[in-house]
């Protein structure tokens, strides 16, 4: 059993993305959206937390709200994947439930 | 008409709220009453400037081209906190280019945007009359 993750807000803006890392389970996996998508930068003051729960859950950026903010591919923190609408399909068809972090 | 200072003040990224879209609006529009105007970007209003933005993808406009058309309207006073951007893992090469054309100085092109530290910041809002924060 495990869970697909959402956040849409910037974690510089809110705790969303940090309350969603603290209480999320190993085999989970994290989407960032929308403006959630800062959150799979490298190279921010949160990239190090963000990277360590890597190794215990699934971190995905939503591309095309990556793209349409300027942030390119390479500026991903190692281990963060970007995924496109089909893919966010898939996410949530192999998750047993989806829970957004408003 | 006396001339007052404003200053916009952004802290949203954009896309994800209407914020930065209106703030812009708002600024071409108070353009028009040819006051001294100065426009703020700090937090996550620095993700504004990025360049290399790209809304095909989700469909809504994309308006960062809209800040290079600023300098046509007297608006050339764009500060960026670096503070902010180093929080972000930003730097102003990642930031796109405004420039506009200095009347003052046979005109010639200058760059627009400013980047300075959060005490120049609170400096700058200081200093003005009217402060409108999106």
């Amino acid at each position: 059993m495990s869970t697909l993750h959402t956040v849409n807000k910037s974690p510089f803006a809110t705790q969303a993305l940090l309350s969603c890392l603290n209480h999320c389970k190993d085999g989970d996996a994290v989407l960032m959206i929308e403006d959630g998508v800062y959150g799979g930068m490298a190279g921010s003051g949160l990239s190090e937390i963000v990277a360590e729960k890597g190794k215990s859950v699934a971190l995905f950026v939503l591309s095309p709200d990556m793209t349409a903010r300027g942030i390119d591919a390479s500026r991903l923190i190692a281990g963060v994947e970007g995924t496109d609408y089909a893919g966010f399909v898939d996410l949530v068809a192999k998750h047993d439930r989806t829970q957004n972090w408003l | 008409m006396t001339t007052k200072k404003f200053l916009y003040v952004n802290r949203k990224a954009p896309y994800g709220t209407i914020y930065a879209l209106e703030s812009l609006e708002v600024v071409l529009i108070g353009a028009a009453f040819e006051q001294d105007v100065s426009v703020a970007f700090l937090d996550d209003g620095v993700f504004q400037l990025t360049k290399g933005q790209d809304t095909g993808g989700i469909g809504v406009k994309n308006f960062s081209p809209t800040f290079r058309a600023l300098g046509d309207y007297d608006v050339t006073k764009l500060y960026v906190e670096r503070e902010s951007l180093e929080e972000r893992g930003l730097t102003e090469a990642d930031l796109q280019e405004v420039t506009y054309e200095d009347e003052d100085d046979d005109w010639a092109e200058k760059p627009s945007i400013r980047i300075i530290s959060r005490a120049e910041m609170a400096d700058v809002m200081a200093d003005q009359d009217v402060v409108l924060s999106f």
